[in-house]
């Protein structure tokens, strides 16, 4: 034992195995730095649950996803009636696929609400500008990872799904773009080759960059902070100890906080999985109980919920090379959010009522997006998916105008909060 | 519970220099809730565990595929050994001689377990023959030791195998050697005698196996 | 102003998944392909009616199966969803045999004799697998399928039309139990169908036979249904009990927070 563990050491009287585990690896640092000394600030609302949220999503798909994989068969031969003997066959197979199916769905309602609570607080704005970048390619991964977990049950709408969104690529010019879907789909047709590499990059390749960036997106929240519905900074005003005079530590206030927010996502979630696993068929589309057809496609064909603002915007452009473009386009705006928007002023609460109301406008128009890629492109739907394309990208240039000058209200030097302190003591 | 004491020694300064305080701190109160809560949170997690232990277990096909078989057994000739497949393994099914069966009770103390007192076989086949009637034996044929499949010697004293082989059968992996009811001699690899599966008799001629005799007909 | 607008944040999170829902829910109709536009009739069904599971398997294994297999379920599942004994299954419902020429098993899932070939030469196309119909297009359309065969000279192979699936391959099976319906017009000129020959049922009676069916079919396509909801309930009352908990948990630590 070396010397500083020595018998009037409060740590090492504690636990000595602590103590030794802390003299080979930081585990008492991490958990400080991360947990019980990561100062956060008091005045959180219900919009700052949606992190947490999305990590309970990302255990239960990767747990439900390690025991499908324990009876899936990635071959196109095999595939479908695979998945109907998990549901069939395997004790509690349905329950496991069913998590995951709801489990994906889930995942995006919760990244969208979080994405707009970085809309509406400005959790984006220096210095969290990685912290959003890192965001939004957990979202486009995810999108990758829904996509490609998509195919796997082999249905109708599995296979012509990734047909029409491998499609897209074959819009690149100069003769690549044929090339480019030939190499992705590695034979003439969506086929078992198609499914095995999917299924590859599915199960191991997503996943890991997936909790690369989400180690990374919290390491960046962490060395920054987090932001809140003031959009002011707590560590502007510190004790005399360092420690904001607005922060609580996240263990044990927000974690038990954030507990009644997983039990009420839970039951939602679970209401779902067991009541209406298939959600009128948003989650689970009813041509996708028809095995594969490389022969006929299905009268109708909507990507998966998720996905329909974007899907949209493809079809209301009409051209396949601009439409690619305008689809693509809608992401990657998103990530340089942080610098279009150049108002000093963070949260809703105190900017103009300008943005107000175009942040409201945005968010309807992006719903009114999702539902126009659900329908069917009828002229009415088509003239609408168009408008709600230019509000769309309007919204960009917008506010890198008006953002320049935004006069918004006086900011406050401390959070709001009003404490709900035993009684009589509270301020 | 570690939190408790770390906000409890906190700065007491409520609103101006810290925002928690934790002055009129009900203790009790609060551990018994935290303990309350870990209680049912500690049900709910073991609830949420076994769908997931238990989807590893057999599934529906494994246990059809698994079902018991049925195995005729009229044409078996003396001596001869007939195998079926049950759950995947080979069971034997030898139909023995009175001179076979007379080997069995000639010299106990080579054997390891010669009164079949370990537990591998079901009740109603504990007997000197370790078999329902004396003349058929049903066993698995999966060798004790290393989950090899022993080979059928019935030949008295071969060149290979001794001048004091009997018959029996014979683990060409580790060299265990069983008599002719399954019964493993003594000073070889294999720790106990062949295991004889449940089986019944829907007639003479007619052996089920998987099913224990007494099960509905 | 700040408060109101934070009071209206807080309360966004619980009225947007809402919203979402409501709009989901009021699309999903549509969301069935329906054949032509025909409208489709509802039955008056439950899974949860063992007799009337028992009766749709009878039929189905009597009139349906020589053809149409539903080869994900399995025999051994199907007695003890519809607590049918073993052996009675064995009995009444197995009538094929498997690979060696020896009746088909109990553990064996519920596929025909029928070949690819066979059935396309003989109907111009192999009838499908049924095992996840009531899923892909839904009872109602399966119900109203049965419902909806009617005489047309034009069609030359089974001299029989349907009005939510037209031109199907398919024969009238049924039209024993049924009779012969043809196509006319109601009073208002709007298409409808009048019995010509009746059948040996009464057309209650076939409409419960076709229901049974229907139930059956609802059933093979999602046999953990049943299990589901009860299992969903004690889940719910095990996390609203935890919710509670969880909620004194969080009021009890945030009276620190100053």
């Amino acid at each position: 034992m070396s010397a500083n563990v020595s018998p009037d050491n409060a740590v090492g009287k504690k636990n000595g195995l602590l103590a030794w585990v802390d003299e080979r690896f930081p585990l008492s640092k991490l958990l400080e730095e991360h947990v019980t000394q990561y100062y956060a600030p008091k005045n959180f609302n219900l919009w700052y649950v949606f992190g947490v949220l999305a990590m309970v999503t990302l255990v239960i798909q990767i747990v439900t996803g390690i025991f499908l994989t324990m009876n899936y068969k990635p071959d196109g031969a095999k595939a479908f009636a695979s998945v109907e003997y998990i549901m069939r066959d395997v004790n509690f197979g349905w329950l496991i696929r069913y998590m995951h199916s709801t489990g994906a769905s889930a995942f995006f309602v919760v990244v969208y609400l979080h994405m707009f609570r970085a809309l509406m607080y400005g959790s984006y704005k220096k210095p969290r500008e990685l912290l959003w970048v890192f965001g939004m390619l957990i979202y486009v991964a995810l999108m990758a990872e829904a996509f490609m977990g998509y195919l796997l049950p082999w249905g109708q709408m599995s296979y012509w799904g990734a047909q029409v969104i491998i499609s897209l690529f074959g819009a690149i010019p100069f003769g690549i773009g044929d090339a480019v879907t030939l190499w992705l789909k590695g034979d003439y047709i969506v086929s078992d080759a198609t499914l095995n590499r999917f299924f590859a990059l599915h199960v191991i390749a997503v996943p890991l960059v997936l909790i690369g960036l989400v180690a990374g997106h919290i390491m960046a929240l962490h060395e920054v902070g987090s932001n809140n519905p003031d959009g002011i900074e707590i560590k502007k005003n510190k004790n005399s100890a360092g420690i904001p005079k607005d922060g609580i530590p996240f263990h044990p206030y927000y974690t038990v906080k954030d507990l009644v927010a997983i039990v009420i996502f839970l039951i939602v979630f679970f209401a779902v999985v067991f009541f209406a696993p298939e959600m009128g068929g948003y989650f689970l589309e009813h041509a996708n109980f028809i095995p594969a057809d490389p022969l006929k496609t299905p009268e109708h064909i909507a990507p998966v919920w998720y996905f329909t603002p974007f899907y949209a915007i493809l079809r209301a452009v009409p051209d396949k090379l601009g439409g690619v473009m305008a689809m693509g386009g809608a992401i990657v705006v998103l990530f340089l959010l942080p610098w279009l928007d150049r108002s000093p002023i963070r949260s809703i609460r105190y900017r103009a009522n300008w943005y107000k109301i175009m942040l409201f406008v945005f968010a309807a128009n992006f719903l009114m997006l999702g539902y126009l890629g659900i329908k069917p492109a009828t002229d009415l739907y088509t003239l609408m998916s168009r408008i709600g394309t230019l509000i769309y990208f309007g919204y960009f240039p917008l506010l890198f105008i008006l953002s320049k000058n935004e006069v918004g209200k006086p900011l406050p030097d401390r959070v709001t909060y009003h404490g709900h302190g035993r009684a009589g003591e509270a301020s | 519970m570690s939190a408790t004491s770390d906000a409890a020694s906190g700065p007491q300064d409520p609103g101006k220099e810290s925002s928690v305080s934790t002055a009129g701190l009900d203790v009790k109160r609060r551990r018994t809730l935290v303990r309350g809560m870990a209680a049912v949170g500690g049900l709910g997690v073991a609830a949420v565990a076994w769908p997931f232990v238990t989807s590893m277990s057999p599934s529906a096909r494994a246990r059809a595929a698994g079902a018991p078989v049925e195995a005729s057994i009229g044409k078996l000739e003396a001596g001869q050994l007939l195998t079926v497949e049950w759950r995947g393994k080979p069971v034997w099914i030898v139909n023995r001689t009175e001179q076979q069966l007379g080997t069995l009770s000639v010299d106990a103390s080579r054997l390891s377990d010669p009164d079949s007192t370990q537990p591998m076989q079901p009740e109603y086949a504990a007997n000197e023959y370790r078999s329902i009637k004396p003349e058929y034996l049903v066993v698995v044929g999966i060798c004790t030791h290393l989950g090899c499949s022993p080979t059928y010697r019935p030949e008295v004293a071969p060149a290979d195998l001794g001048a004091d082989w009997e018959g029996g059968f014979f683990c060409p992996c580790h060299g265990s050697k069983f008599d002719l009811a399954g019964r493993v001699y003594a000073g070889v690899p294999a720790p106990t005698n062949l295991e004889v599966p449940p089986y019944r008799y829907v007639d003479d001629g007619l052996i089920v196996v998987g099913e224990d005799q007494g099960a509905a007909a | 102003m700040a408060g109101i607008t934070s009071r209206l944040a807080a309360a966004l999170p619980l009225t947007l998944p809402l919203t979402l829902a409501l709009m989901l829910g009021a699309a999903s109709a549509p969301a069935w392909s329906a054949g032509a536009g025909a409208a489709l009739e509802t039955p008056r069904i439950d899974q949860g009616n063992v007799r009337s599971l028992q009766s749709g398997a009878r039929h189905f294994i009597n009139n349906c199966m020589g053809c149409h297999s539903v080869e994900y379920s399995r025999y051994s599942r199907l007695a003890e969803d519809l607590q049918l004994d073993e052996t009675d299954v064995e009995a009444n419902f197995i009538f094929t045999t498997d690979a060696d020429g020896e009746p088909t098993k109990i553990g064996s899932l519920m596929t025909n004799n029928m070949t690819k070939e066979y059935g396309a030469t003989a109907f111009g196309v192999k009838p499908p697998d049924l095992s996840l119909t009531a899923r892909s297009r839904g009872t109602d359309w399966i119900y109203t399928f049965l419902k909806t065969f009617y005489l047309d000279p034009d069609r030359a192979g089974t001299g029989v039309n349907n009005v939510v699936y037209p031109g199907t391959a398919m024969p009238h099976v049924l039209w024993k139990y049924q009779g012969w319906q043809e196509l006319g017009e109601d009073s208002h000129g709007d298409a409808a169908l009048t019995l010509a020959e009746p059948g040996v049922m009464s057309p209650d009676e076939y409409d419960t036979m076709i229901s049974d069916i229907t139930n059956f079919l609802g059933y093979v396509a999602d046999p953990i249904k049943e299990t589901r909801h009860s299992m969903g309930v004690l889940v719910m009352l095990f996390l609203l009990v935890l919710l509670v908990g969880s909620w004194f948990l969080k009021k009890e630590y945030w009276k620190d927070v100053v």
